[in-house]
């Protein structure tokens, strides 16, 4: 029989320690929707993303009462519309009046976001593919819970530069389309390398086509209850730091698995994976960095943080693998600066640049997330940082992601505001050296050998 | 079986258990355990019980309980058991 101290443990981890679930992602797919009619393809679109989602809401927060757990975000992710709209779309605009059907539906059926407006081009890209990502500019800033990801290279494609050559305009383009909102859209936009086809989270998350007809995607969360469980062991060995870690995931886990279980039960829908991410929040004691912090770095870039950093995220691995039944998505520690309280201190004190997020990019999930930068950034530098970042994931088979924010009017030392989850940022100074001839060549990275490990 | 945690927080007063006890025979649901101590002066209970019997559904109970705790000046929550369950039970 459960005792009182355990009840106590688990309510303390959630009043106090911020623990919750970050979301329940409904994964749907619209290859069923597709026809070569413009607005019959909308109306299917909404149709079935309408029957597919109207009780999610509903079902979520019923659960959350039930268990006493938050669950912060309901969302949806689809099928990459690249894909879905190729046969009807001719235009841009013809793109961009799907983008304006997900965020009516998702703002129909109550969910925060709605993932998949995305194209898969990590080889090449169809002329559908190409409208899509030229799309992107206008379908963020005619919408407002929409999100967007290009998957641009693989380890076992290589990189495809014509994309990331194009995508550095294109991030460019959103920021200047967004520009009366801090150029918000940009935070709704990540270029990906190995996409994986089930992350609940957002910005990235699309349904692949590897999936069922319907999925149920868990993303956790609790940064705050894994910090406090290392306050307990301050001094102590790594051997007892990484137990901690490990049995801490474990029991944050389990409540996801319970989560999605039942998610799954009651909308009728299969249960996919758990993502095993620690996601941080702006508010106080939920950050990643406070745990780089805790582990014994004094901000989040000095120098022993990419260890520090691998070593958290291995463990959350460990302990969360054996909490679940299907563990997917990214399944790291994410490492976003606005949304980090403990970042924006680390990048306001000096201790982080845009160099070390890059290194700390090759030990965790997802990559340079959340970071502002001058709005005077060229399209070839963004390019360029969007090649490094795909490079680290194609070369260490692991995805990666970027997702750069160019504040428009604004520059090194001003701040920049989001609101909400998505926090604020201090603007981030980037490499001011050229690498206009490298990205404008053209053409592909070549897939890498997978011999000969150095 | 249809277990359900309550736990009540708050300040240490004549009558909490009694009145939340009242509140659950009358409303059919059966007591399984009661364990509380007072620390620093705050009063802590952790009740289990079986909500099987009950024709009462779950928000109902957990409002009038809420409803209840703001009436005595605690804090009342109510959690379907498996929560504590999968998270401390392999």
């Amino acid at each position: 029989m459960i005792n009182v101290t355990e009840v106590v443990e688990t309510n303390d981890m959630i009043e106090k320690e911020n623990l919750d679930v970050r979301t329940i992602t409904l994964g749907i797919s619209l290859l069923d929707c597709i026809s070569d009619d413009l607005d019959e393809l909308n109306r299917n679109i909404y149709n079935k993303i309408y029957d597919a989602a109207k009780d999610l809401v509903s079902t979520g927060n019923q659960i959350s009462r039930e268990f006493g757990i938050p669950i912060v975000n309901k969302r949806i992710s689809v099928t990459p519309i690249a894909l879905v709209g190729g046969a009807a779309c001719k235009t841009k605009e013809d793109f961009a009046s799907i983008a304006k059907t997900l965020d009516k539906v998702a703002k129909e059926v109550g969910v925060n976001f709605i993932g998949g407006y995305s194209a898969l081009v990590s080889k090449g890209m169809t002329q559908a593919d190409r409208l899509l990502i030229e799309s992107i500019p206008l379908a963020l800033s005619t919408t407002d819970v929409v999100c967007s990801s290009i998957n641009v290279g693989s380890t076992k494609t290589g990189i495809n530069m014509d994309a990331v050559r194009l995508m550095g305009t294109i991030v460019k383009e959103t920021a200047e389309a967004t520009k009366e909102n801090d150029s918000l859209g940009c935070a709704k936009l990540v270029i990906f390398c190995n996409a994986p086809d089930d992350n609940p989270f957002m910005a990235g998350a699309f349904h692949g086509v590897t999936e069922a007809d319907k999925i149920i995607n868990v993303g956790v969360s609790g940064p705050g209850v894994v910090k406090t469980a290392l306050e307990k062991v301050r001094g102590e060995s790594f051997e007892v730091l990484c137990e901690t870690i490990k049995k801490t995931a474990f029991k944050v886990t389990r409540v996801g698995q319970l989560v999605a279980k039942e998610a799954s039960e009651r909308l009728g829908v299969p249960f996919g994976i758990i993502d095993l991410s620690l996601a941080p929040t702006p508010a106080i004691g939920d950050s990643v960095a406070d745990i780089l912090h805790e582990i014994g770095v004094e901000h989040a870039g000095a120098p022993g943080t990419t260890a520090a950093l691998a070593l958290l995220n291995d463990q959350v691995k460990k302990g969360g693998v054996m909490a679940s039944s299907y563990v997917g998505g990214l399944s790291g520690a994410f490492i976003p600066v606005s949304e980090d309280q403990g970042m924006i201190n680390a990048v306001e004190a000096g201790a982080l640049t845009l160099e070390k997020l890059e290194a700390m990019t090759c030990v965790c999930s997802v990559g340079l997330d959340m970071i502002a930068v001058p709005g005077d950034t060229k399209d070839t530098t963004i390019a360029g940082i969007i090649a490094d970042e795909m490079a680290i994931g194609m070369i260490n088979q692991k995805t990666t992601a970027v997702r750069l924010i160019p504040v428009i009017g604004k520059g090194v030392g001003e701040t920049v505001e989001f609101g909400g989850l998505l926090g604020y940022a201090p603007i981030m100074p980037v490499n001011q050296f050229s690498c206009d001839a490298f990205v404008n060549r053209g053409g592909r990275i070549p897939a890498p050998v997978h011999s000969f490990k150095n | 079986m249809n277990k359900t945690i309550i736990t009540v927080v708050g300040k240490d007063t004549v009558g909490i258990i009694a009145r939340v006890c009242t509140y659950l025979a009358d409303s059919g649901i059966n007591i399984l355990d009661i364990s509380q101590t007072i620390v620093s002066g705050y009063f802590n209970m952790m009740m289990i019980v079986d909500m099987a019997a009950t024709k009462k559904d779950f928000n109902t109970v957990a409002d009038d309980l809420d409803k209840l705790g703001n009436d005595i000046g605690v804090v009342i929550k109510c959690q379907r058991e498996e929560i504590f369950d999968s998270m401390h039970r392999i």
